[in-house]
């Protein structure tokens, strides 16, 4: 690869051809343009005449420059020059590139991959076998080289883990004999460095690349004192501001900002919010920070739930350590927001659960129960009380029946000692919690035995009989703890058993999280992964782990950090474990420390050359030919070519009405016509609603404007009284927004005139082109349904007194609106009592514009049936008109009673 | 003879002649050519059709007295006839090859226009009765829609392009008749001064018109063009074709002007037409100078 300075070329040799530039020169130079033979009558008037000029004998200069720029480009760019090329030290043998792929290369993976993409490069030039291994993610067997265009094809594929390399049987990986290292390190220290060191050291020279930029991360929020405290890490020296950002969801359900707080790097971000944006808390990042690490995923940890606690009336005041709710208040205090009072009122401020302590009734146990049925969960205790009150009948807000009366055991007067705790089931949600020996239970409240009493059982003593009772109501739980709430019957009150079992319940959320303790027993199911980038992805067919493992923090492929749940729990495994303290790498002296420098990126300038040379070259078409008189006979050719060079420049688009035509509109009565395409009928539908308009105009007070075609897409229809549509077999359809705008035209109490214009010979819209077409075009309409025209319909005689309605052809066959169903005729009236409003369409066949055409003097445009009786029909053409716009513009008025006499009077009755 | 060209030619000529009304070509030289024509003059003299009855004066010859309207009354009538005559019209339709010059494929040459206005000329003349006859080749006048589908066949047979440009003939000519010259006129002058001088020795009276096709007015060419005549025989080369434009035109006007000098001179007409225009323009105007005659 030849260099010239920030230029180098593919193939410099390809240069020494720009030598012959000058001999092609003289050679362009001699040639003229070779004439054009013309035969031409004119000639004889030419004869005699001398040219004034003789330069085009030879190829005028600036073609000749032209030419030899174009060449020259041509040339130097088949030479394949690239500028800002990548230099490097080449060596010799298999390069190993290996990469750390975790969590804190995500912010510079761009970095770390153009370095990989780039070594590779510099590999493939000098013919040199290279292997990609990503550390994070070890390939199963030994590694071995391949070309560097085969192994730069996945290097696009590789993306950063979210966790970290671990150790590894290096010699087992490693390829076999010499090979340089590269290895593209993500600058943090960890205890793998120095055996991946020893591993390949001895195998040849290795270089490590590592980002200049700091590893930032986010550490394990932590609730204290009502305040978020986010740890902010970093490896970096200088401590920068940085912005931390809490997430989570608005109560809308999107996604937002809940707080920002700027610290210092190694300090702690502080978040003092109020509990309802705590507890909605998801996520906590790094402003502008990619990657796991800049991630810290919240859970159950930092909610903290609103109890009712509502113990029975204390009969005995003062009392407060047997009060029934002294231990549950201790034990919930620390993690949870405890709200006393009555069941009323605690139910409207929307508790997660709500603890009864020794109630035998409650006062509105509807309430409650549809409370739990919508998701609460309801814990009960037993107690004196309770137990007095037992009728032995099904409760729903108890999961077990209950017999009457207690049981006593290790009393006074009783045999036996206090009887202890039976281990929890597996499938138990105390599973996994260490029985201390010291709790005993003296009395409980027993159960009526029943098939579903062991499912609902979820604690037992060690004789079988149940502890804890759970049964589901609705979307929420009942949960019913056999024995008092305080020491009385038992000690399980007194022991930290107790408050685990809470934390179970999710009624509590531990502070000790992440323990053995907490975690073991229970199988964890990952339900949302982090991606090395910090993104949350669905778990997809992950296997659920052990809370053993999961307490254990091996993070990698099988143990991704993310969201784990197992039943009502949900744990965050986040990226950085609590306690981690980043350190930046030390390399020892034997190793090449590459600086992170942004080198501009190598631009091939080969394409940009040719196109030039191409593009140059086409000019000289042109300029040859103007020098040889040809480019009038090119012409044709020439525009093309413009036009091709040329962006297509799509018209403005027409979405406004013109404010002069919107004017003439909202003026006056327009009677408007929809444009169908074709011509003919156009023209007939101006010239009929010319016709109509001069006739409303000599007839009725009504002065209509000048007839307009409408624009549907275009114009505001919410201007137009009246929209005549003759509809042709082949009409265009209007657009989506076109129906939207006709829709919001035809609630607003427009009306518009179908017109098929086939005298729906046919019956209704079943066998005519136009009326299948009429039924394609209304179908995205709001129209109501619709029935023929009725007698009594208001169109019959809101001006003249009409049963007919013909156009052009006489036919029955007109739709309206229907009446509603309850419409009835009243006794001794003509017409039934009818809605009000404008019926939004008509539809007929019967080529109405056709009957009202006039021509420019007045005259009718087409003959309408035969003499006389044509004429009349015409005439009756007009008057439905007539009625239809009045229709229009006075509504139902003349379905009044006001004419009822004049109108029996006329009708004969 | 191939009928069909000639049908074509007839037929478009009809259609072109449509719209105008017969053509009255004015007489001037009533007393030397006479000829009974199939048209009144609305005046009395010499014909067939009955014009007016008026009193005999002294003067008039016996037998001109008509003696049935005068038996009627005291007074002696003379039955007048309406003044009837027809003229001849020789037509010329340059057939050299250089009329066959078309400067674009879309516009026919300037011998498919002449002769078409040549024969829609004729088809007005011989309506309102008129003799029309060729000078070349030679076809004496004749009325008649017969002498139509004559004249047609002559037009539109095959011209010998032998010669690149036309020279009127006017040896055919006959006294105090009309003449009309399509020609394109590019060729040696002198020839048309000629014709005219001829023609205007036996009292023709015409009309000259030039037609050109819209390239040979514009001279719309670039770079280095060699110019051939359409015959081959005259050749010219130029190294910068747009340079010539101007002086091409000056050229051409000069022509113009010598043309119109000539026509002048001999109480002829001289008109120009392009082919680029409709042909009905050049016929009305063509019309219309005849008809007036001036």
């Amino acid at each position: 690869m030849g260099a010239l300075g920030a230029i180098s070329f593919a193939s410099p040799w390809l240069l020494a051809a720009l030598a012959a530039l000058p001999v092609l020169w003289f050679l362009l130079r001699a040639m003229p343009p070779a004439p054009l033979r013309r035969r031409f009558a004119g000639v004889a008037l030419l004869l005699g005449l001398a040219d004034r000029e003789v330069q085009a004998e030879r190829t005028p200069w600036w073609l000749l420059l032209l030419r030899m720029v174009a060449l020259g480009a041509a040339i130097v760019g088949f030479a394949g020059p690239v500028l800002n090329p990548a230099s490097q030290a080449v060596g010799a043998g298999p390069l190993l590139i290996a990469i750390d792929a975790s969590w804190a290369d995500a912010p510079s993976w761009a970095r770390v991959q153009d370095r990989a993409a780039r070594a590779l490069e510099v590999a493939r030039a000098a013919g040199r076998p290279a292997a990609l291994l990503a550390l994070s993610d070890l390939p199963g067997g030994q590694l071995s080289f391949g070309t560097a265009d085969a192994v730069a094809e996945g290097l696009p594929g590789l993306a950063p883990r979210p966790w970290e390399p671990g150790e590894a049987d290096w010699a087992a990986l490693l390829p076999e004999g010499r090979f340089d290292t590269l290895w593209l390190s993500d600058g943090l220290a960890r205890a793998m460095r120095a055996g991946f060191l020893a591993a390949v050291e001895p195998r040849g020279t290795v270089t490590v690349f590592q980002p200049a930029a700091p590893v930032l991360a986010l550490g394990a929020p932590q609730l204290l004192d009502g305040a978020v405290k986010v740890p902010l890490l970093s490896n970096g020296a200088e401590a920068s501001e940085l912005e931390v950002v809490a997430r989570g969801p608005d109560p809308a359900g999107i996604e937002r900002d809940l707080g920002r707080v700027t610290a210092l790097a190694g300090a702690d971000a502080d978040f003092a919010l109020p509990a309802e944006l705590r507890n909605r808390i998801t996520r906590f990042e790094i402003a502008g920070q990619r990657g796991a690490g800049a991630v810290a995923l919240t859970d159950d940890a930092l909610k903290r739930r609103k109890v009712a606690l509502v113990a029975a009336g204390s009969a005995r005041e003062g009392l407060e350590l047997l009060a029934p709710t002294h231990y549950l208040r201790q034990a919930l205090a620390p993690s949870a927001e405890i709200l006393e009072g009555t069941l009323e009122d605690m139910l409207l401020a929307a508790p997660d659960a709500v603890i009864l302590a020794d109630v035998a009734q409650v006062a509105d146990p509807e309430r409650l129960a549809d409370w739990v049925a919508r998701g609460g969960l309801l814990i009960r205790f037993a107690g004196p009380r309770m137990a007095a009150g037992l009728t032995g009948q099904d409760d729903p807000l108890l999961p077990v029946r209950l017999r009457a009366g207690g049981r006593e055991v290790g009393g006074t007067m009783s045999w036996g000692a206090p009887r202890t705790l039976a281990p929890f089931a597996p499938d138990s949600p105390f599973a996994g919690l260490v029985l201390p020996a010291e709790v005993v239970v003296r009395a409980q409240v027993l159960a009526e035995p029943s098939p579903e009493l062991a499912s609902r059982t979820i604690a037992s003593l060690e004789d079988g009989t149940p502890l804890v009772t759970r049964a589901a109501l609705g979307e929420g739980w009942v949960v019913l703890f056999h024995v008092s709430a305080n020491a009385e019957w038992s000690s399980l009150p007194l022991s930290g058993l107790f408050v685990q079992m809470l934390e179970r319940l999710a009624l509590a959320s531990g502070t000790a999280r992440e323990g053995v303790a907490d975690l073991a027993g229970a199988t964890w199911v990952a339900e949302r992964v982090l991606d090395g980038f910090g993104a949350l992805r669905p778990a997809g067919a992950l296997g659920g782990v052990s809370g053993e493992k999961l307490a254990a923090r091996e993070l990698g492929a099988a143990l991704p950090p993310g969201l784990y749940s197992a039943g009502e729990r949900q744990v965050a495994l986040n990226t950085i474990a609590p306690g981690r303290v980043l350190e930046g790498a030390v390399w020892p002296a034997g190793v090449t420390v590459e600086a992170d420098v942004q080198a501009p990126p190598p631009l091939p300038l080969q394409g940009a050359l040719l196109a030039l040379a191409l593009g140059l070259l086409l000019v000289d078409v042109l300029g040859t030919l103007a020098v040889s008189g040809r480019l009038r006979a090119a012409r044709g050719v020439a525009v093309l070519l413009a036009l091709l060079l040329l962006p297509f420049a799509p018209g403005p688009a027409r979405a406004e009405m013109d404010p002069a035509r919107a004017l003439a509109v909202a003026g006056e009565v327009v009677l408007a016509y929809v444009p169908t395409g074709d011509d003919a009928v156009d023209r007939i539908s101006a010239a009929g609603m010319v016709g109509l308009s001069q006739v409303l105009y000599a007839r009725t007070s009504v002065e209509p404007g000048p007839p307009l075609a409408v624009d549907l897409e275009t114009d505001d229809l919410a201007l137009f009284t009246f929209l005549y549509w003759p509809v042709t077999a082949d009409a265009a359809v209007p657009s989506p927004t076109a129906y939207a705008r006709i829709n919001r035209y035809l609630r607003g109490g427009g009306m518009i005139l179908f017109d098929t214009r086939d005298a729906d010979f046919a019956g209704f819209g079943t066998a005519t082109p136009e009326g299948r077409r009429l039924q394609a075009l209304a179908a995205p309409l709001d129209i109501p349904p619709l029935e023929p025209i009725p007698a009594d319909h208001v169109l019959t005689r809101s001006f003249y007194l009409l049963q007919d309605f013909p156009g052009r052809f006489v036919g029955r066959g007109v739709w309206v609106e229907a009446a509603p169903p309850d419409a009835e005729l009243a006794e001794g009236m003509p017409f039934r009592n009818l809605n009000d409003g404008v019926t939004p369409v008509v539809i007929g066949g019967n080529d109405w514009a056709a009957a009202w055409a006039v021509d420019g003097s007045g005259a009718p445009l087409l003959p309408v049936g035969r003499g006389q009786t044509g004429e009349r029909q015409r005439e009756i053409a007009y008057r439905f008109g007539v009625n239809l716009l009045m229709h229009v513009l006075t509504g139902n008025y003349k379905s009044d009673q006001v004419h009822v006499p004049a109108l029996l009077e006329r009708l004969g009755q | 003879m191939s009928i069909a060209p000639a049908q074509t030619l007839r037929r478009e000529a009809e259609a072109l002649a449509a719209p105008l009304p017969p053509l009255l070509v004015a007489a001037e030289q009533l007393a030397a050519s006479v000829q009974m024509g199939a048209h009144g003059r609305r005046r009395a003299g010499a014909g067939d059709e009955f014009w007016q009855f008026r009193a005999a004066a002294a003067g008039d010859a016996l037998r001109s007295i008509d003696w049935r309207r005068s038996a009627r009354s005291d007074a002696q009538y003379v039955r007048e006839r309406e003044w009837q005559a027809a003229q001849s019209i020789y037509l010329w339709v340059d057939g050299a090859a250089s009329m066959q010059y078309s400067g674009a494929a879309a516009r026919g040459s300037k011998a498919t226009r002449a002769r078409l206005l040549a024969l829609a000329l004729a088809v007005l003349m011989v309506r309102s009765g008129e003799k029309v006859g060729l000078l070349a080749p030679p076809s004496p006048p004749r009325p008649g829609r017969a002498q139509l589908l004559h004249l047609a066949s002559l037009l539109a047979a095959p011209q010998d392009a032998g010669a690149d440009y036309g020279a009127p003939a006017a040896e055919g000519l006959a006294p105090h008749a009309r003449a009309l010259m399509l020609s394109d006129f590019l060729g040696d002058p002198g020839a048309v001064e000629a014709a005219l001088a001829a023609a205007a020795q036996r009292g023709v009276k015409g009309v000259l018109m030039q037609v050109l096709d819209p390239d040979e007015e514009a001279f719309p060419y670039d770079g280095r063009v060699i110019f051939e005549s359409m015959g081959g025989s005259l050749r010219y080369e130029t190294r910068a074709a747009g340079d010539l434009r101007l002086r091409y035109r000056e050229r051409l006007a000069a022509r113009r002007d010598l043309l119109a000098g000539l026509a002048r001179a001999a109480g002829w007409q001289f008109g120009t037409h392009h082919t680029g225009q409709p042909a009905a323009t050049a016929l009305l105007w063509a019309f219309a100078a005849l008809e007036r005659g001036r």
